[in-house]
């Protein structure tokens, strides 16, 4: 009940400065990650330099949860790599490797078939009607690098969005009253200080 | 400065920080390793050898393929994947890349093996352009470690060719 009291008393204590401060930087905190997110996207030259494994079609290596990080180059396409995919008029990208590859001469123009480790068959069945290739402007990038587990954070505040708010919440309310405390303290400081 | 919150929230930003050192360091390691695989593939038989109704050649073959890829595990290895490729060019592709067999291997132990079985994927050209092709079989492997940054390579066999008539 202590730590409740103190954090109602916290918050009826607010002055308006602090609250200005502490929207500062927290934009600031946010601004940071933003910059940090778009300076991978360059470095990787993919729109999302990372992603969750959401299905197990690539089990047993890639499991769900695991985080894959990506790349694009301009090199051309070969079998075996792991490609991240979009299929026009779905959103969701899908992580399998190519296994047939045609490359045209003088064009570079390429088509690909992919499969997932785990699946019996190959993606035809996922790719649009009438579709039986992928293209160059499909793929968005091919996995260079694997992370296990860490993906689980994403797909728990994906599926349970209820996860998300409680999280950003008690946050927000970490962030309001902790400053808070210590301007408590330091006031409190104060008077005890000219008291003795 | 000195409650349970502030405790919790440094002991694990801490703590993520020492885990992605480790795990840097464990695929770092991974460029030390000594790697020399050795591969053979022979084809023993043409199943088959035909034209498509759409037009497209298709072929099925037998294949023996006998590879030691031991010296690729290292202790940051999860697992392997192995796949056979025919490659071959035509008038109108620069480069077929064509999967015919693929498996995983998951321990080291499994990584010397000899098998013998036909393609598991269909080997299909764009156009009617295989007879009488010289091809090679390219043995990819793909070193799928247990964090962090994924190797791959391959060996070229050549020298094999197709019938010249379907059959």
């Amino acid at each position: 009940m202590g730590f409740i009291g103190e954090t109602v008393d916290s918050i009826k204590s607010i002055k308006i400065r602090q609250v200005l401060t502490q929207t500062v930087t927290l934009g600031m905190i946010v601004t940071s990650a933003l910059i940090i997110w778009k300076a991978l996207m360059c470095v990787t030259g993919t729109e999302s330099p990372v992603v969750v494994v959401l299905s197990g079609s690539m089990e047993p290596g890639f499991k769900r949860g695991d985080i894959l990080f990506l790349h694009m180059t301009q090199e051309p396409i070969r079998a075996g790599e792991i490609v991240v995919y979009n299929v026009d008029g779905r959103d969701i990208p899908i992580v399998h490797r190519v296994i047939k590859v045609h490359e045209r001469r003088n064009t570079g123009d390429v088509d690909v078939l992919t499969k997932g480790d785990y699946n019996k068959d190959d993606d035809i069945g996922l790719y649009a009607d009438g579709q039986i290739w992928l293209n160059r402007h499909h793929i968005m990038g091919r996995a260079v690098g694997f992370f296990p587990y860490v993906g689980w954070v994403t797909i728990t505040m994906t599926e349970k969005p209820i996860i998300k708010y409680i999280l950003i919440g008690a946050l927000g309310l970490l962030v309001i009253t902790s400053k808070d405390r210590q301007h408590t303290e330091k006031k409190a400081g104060r008077w005890w200080g000219s008291g003795s | 400065m000195h409650s349970f919150g502030y405790r919790a929230n440094a002991l694990l930003t801490f703590a993520v920080t020492i885990l992605a050192f480790i795990c840097a360091i464990a695929s770092f390691s991974d460029n030390f390793s000594n790697q020399t695989p050795s591969a053979q593939i022979q084809i023993l038989n043409i199943n088959w050898f035909q034209k498509q109704p759409h037009g497209n050649d298709e072929v099925s073959l037998t294949l023996n393929i006998t590879a030691d890829l031991q010296s690729l595990f290292t202790w940051n290895t999860k697992q392997v994947f192995a796949f056979v490729a025919a490659e071959y060019e035509t008038s109108k592709n620069a480069l077929n890349q064509v999967s015919l067999w693929d498996a995983i291997i998951p321990e080291k132990e499994h990584a010397k093996f000899w098998i013998q079985i036909s393609n598991k994927y269909r080997f299909i050209d764009q156009g009617h352009n295989l007879r009488g092709k010289n091809f090679n079989l390219t043995l990819h492997w793909h070193v799928m470690p247990k964090t962090g940054k994924m190797f791959a390579d391959k060996i070229v066999m050549s020298g094999y060719r197709l019938p010249n008539a379907y059959r």
